[in-house]
C-alpha cells in the first residue's frame, strides 16, 4: 500500500474475487479518507456485497489487499472489529429477544464499558424507548432497521459499512434513518461507506459515489462531477447510463 | 471527533486474546432465548424422559422373563442416560449454533470481535446448560420409577462424564464447522450424525458382541470405552481407571482432529464466501 492508501479508512488495492474461475470482484483499486462518506452503486451482481464482505473479513480476496484502520483484513480483523460496525436488512438480529436484550448483548460484544448508558442514549436518540422491552421478531420493518441502526452505532463506530440501510423501508422512515446517519457522521466524523441502489439516499449522504459493473469500477467521483460529465440532472440517469453501456453516447 | 467510549478488553492489542467477557454475552444470549420459549425448555426434558422409562420398563420385563437381573442391574437405565448425555451434549452445542442461523444472526456475530474460540465456549457452556436442564430432572425420575440412582455412581459419574461432553463437543465443533461451510444445507448432520456412534459405541451391550473387525473401530471412540466402564461398574462393580484414561486421550486426539477441522471449514468458507450466504 502507499502512503495515501495506508493513511486512509479504507483503502482497497487491486483487489479481486473469483468464485470458480468468474470474477466477482475484478482488479478493484479505492482508499476512503477519514471522515468520508462515500456510496457503492451497481447493478445486482456488480460486485458490491463481495466488495464489502472483503473490507469486513467475511470474504477472503483472491488477490490484491483491503486494509481498514490501518489493519490488513482479513487477517488483523481482530485488531479493529471493535472500531467498526455495520447494518444490513438482510441480517436480523435474534428475534425472540427484546430490543433491550439484544442490545445489551452485543454492547458486551463490542465492549462498550457503560453499555446500559449507551443504550438508554440511542434508544432515546433513534427513538427505541416505547419497544424497548418487546420481542424485536414482534416489531415493523421500520422499527427494526432502527434497532439494526442502534445496534452498529453501539460502539460508536469509526468505520460503518452499511448494505442498503433503507431497502423496504417506506419513504418517511428512510427519509428518517438517512437524517439519523447524517447526524452520526457530524457528531463523530466516521468513514462511512454505503451500498445502495436508491439514487436519492446517495445524492443526499454522499460526497463521493463509486459505481461497479460486473466486478469493475466503471465511475469514481464526487456525484456533482459524475452529473456534468454525464450531462445528467440526477444519479439515476448516471447509473442507468453505466449500466446500460450508454456511457459513450451520453458523454458526446 | 468520535466521543470517546471506554472500551474493556477490546482496546488494544490484548484484545486479541480470548475474552470472558464476550463469552458470558453469548451465553447471556442463550439464556435469554431458552427462557422466553416454553417449548425449548419443554423439548430438553421430554424425549430423555420418554426414552429413560421406555428402557427402563424394557429392563424391568427382560430381568423378569430372562432371568438377567444380576446382570443387567440397571445397565440399561444407566446406558440411557449416560447416551443422553453423548447425545444431548452435541445437540446442545449445534442447536445453539443452528439458533444463530435460523435467526440470520451470524453476520451479525462474525462482524462482531466475538472469536471463533470464544463463540465455541459459549457453545460447550450452554450445551451444559441445557443439559443439566433435561437430566437432572430424568435422573430423579430414574430414581422414582426403578430406584436407578445415577449420582451414586459418584467420581465414575465424574469421569463417565466428562469423557462423554468431551466427544459431544468434538463433535459438535465440526458440525458447526460443516454448517459454516454448507449452510443449511449440513443441518441433518446436527440431528443425525451421533447416531453413527449408537450401534458402534455398544451403548447396550458389549463390545465383544460386534464381529473382531468391528471391534476395532469401536475401540477407536471414546464413549465405547465409557459404556464398558458402566458395565464394568454396574455388573462386576469394578471402576475400570484405565478405560477412562484410555477414553480421554481418544477425546484429546478426536478434540484436536474436530477444532483442526473447524478452522480449515472456517478458512473454506471465507474463501468461498458461505458466511455471506449461510442460507440453503
Amino acid at each position: 500500500m502507499d502512503a495515501k492508501a495506508t493513511a486512509a479508512a479504507i483503502a482497497v488495492r487491486d483487489l479481486v474475487k473469483r468464485y470458480k474461475g468468474v470474477a466477482a470482484v475484478d482488479g478493484i483499486s479505492f482508499a476512503l479518507p477519514s471522515g468520508s462518506v462515500t456510496g457503492l452503486l451497481g447493478g445486482n451482481g456488480a460486485g458490491k456485497t463481495t466488495t464489502i464482505a472483503m473490507i469486513m473479513g467475511l470474504v477472503t480476496p483472491t488477490a490484491g489487499a483491503v486494509s481498514v484502520l490501518g489493519a490488513a483484513m482479513p487477517a488483523q480483523r481482530y485488531r479493529v472489529l471493535h472500531r467498526m460496525n455495520f447494518e444490513s436488512p438482510y441480517v436480523d438480529m435474534p428475534m425472540r429477544l427484546t430490543v433491550r436484550q439484544n442490545l445489551s448483548v452485543f454492547a458486551q460484544l463490542y465492549g462498550v464499558a457503560d453499555a446500559t448508558e449507551r443504550i438508554t442514549q440511542l434508544a432515546s436518540e433513534l427513538e427505541l424507548n416505547e419497544f424497548l422491552d418487546r420481542p424485536t421478531g414482534k416489531l415493523s420493518a421500520g422499527q427494526k432497521t432502527r434497532v439494526s441502526l442502534a445496534k452498529s452505532l453501539l460502539n460508536e463506530p469509526e468505520v460503518l459499512l452499511l448494505d442498503e440501510p433503507t431497502a423496504s423501508l417506506d419513504p418517511d422512515t428512510a427519509d428518517w434513518v438517512r437524517a439519523r446517519l447524517e447526524r452520526y457522521r457530524k457528531e463523530t466524523g466516521a468513514t462511512i461507506l454505503l451500498a445502495s441502489h436508491n439514487m436519492n439516499e446517495v445524492e443526499r449522504l454522499c460526497e463521493r459515489v463509486i459505481i461497479m459493473k460486473r466486478g469493475r469500477i466503471e465511475e469514481d467521483d464526487a456525484p456533482e462531477a459524475l452529473l456534468a460529465r454525464h450531462g445528467r440532472e440526477n444519479l439515476e440517469e448516471v447509473f442507468l447510463d453505466v449500466a446500460r453501456g450508454r456511457q459513450a453516447e451520453a458523454m458526446r | 471527533m468520535l466521543r470517546v467510549f471506554a472500551m474493556s478488553t477490546a482496546a488494544s492489542d490484548a484484545s486479541l486474546n480470548f475474552s470472558f467477557h464476550r463469552v458470558s454475552a453469548m451465553v447471556r444470549r442463550y439464556w435469554y432465548l431458552l427462557i422466553s420459549s416454553w417449548p425449548r425448555i419443554l423439548d430438553l426434558i421430554y424425549w430423555p424422559t420418554v426414552q429413560m422409562l421406555m428402557w427402563g420398563f424394557l429392563q424391568l420385563y427382560v430381568s423378569k422373563t430372562a432371568g438377567f437381573a444380576a446382570g443387567a442391574a440397571g445397565t440399561f437405565i444407566g446406558a440411557v442416560l449416560l447416551w443422553d448425555i453423548l447425545f444431548r451434549g452435541q445437540l446442545g452445542f449445534s442447536i445453539s449454533f443452528l439458533e444463530e442461523m435460523w435467526a440470520r444472526n451470524l453476520g451479525n456475530l462474525m462482524m462482531s470481535p466475538l472469536r471463533p474460540t470464544e463463540f465455541v465456549a459459549a457453545l460447550m457452556v450452554m450445551s451444559i446448560v441445557r443439559l443439566a436442564i433435561g437430566m437432572i430432572p430424568v435422573s430423579l425420575l430414574a430414581i422414582a420409577f426403578f430406584g436407578f440412582n445415577l449420582w451414586a455412581l459418584g467420581l465414575a459419574l465424574v469421569a463417565f462424564f466428562v469423557n462423554l461432553i468431551l466427544t459431544s463437543w468434538a463433535i459438535g465443533i465440526f458440525v458447526a464447522g460443516l454448517l459454516l461451510r454448507n449452510g443449511m444445507g449440513a443441518e441433518s448432520m446436527a440431528w443425525t450424525i451421533m447416531f453413527l456412534f449408537l450401534p458402534l459405541t455398544c451403548v447396550y451391550y458389549p463390545v465383544a458382541v460386534l464381529p473382531a473387525w468391528l471391534q476395532y473401530v469401536a475401540w477407536c471412540l471414546p464413549p465405547t470405552y465409557v459404556f464398558e466402564g458402566m458395565r464394568a461398574l454396574l455388573i462386576d462393580h469394578v471402576f475400570r481407571g484405565d478405560l477412562m484414561l484410555e477414553a480421554f486421550a481418544f477425546n484429546a486426539v478426536l478434540f484436536s482432529l474436530a477444532s483442526y477441522a473447524f478452522v480449515r471449514l472456517l478458512e473454506s468458507a471465507r474463501a468461498n464466501g458461505a458466511l455471506v450466504q449461510t442460507g440453503e
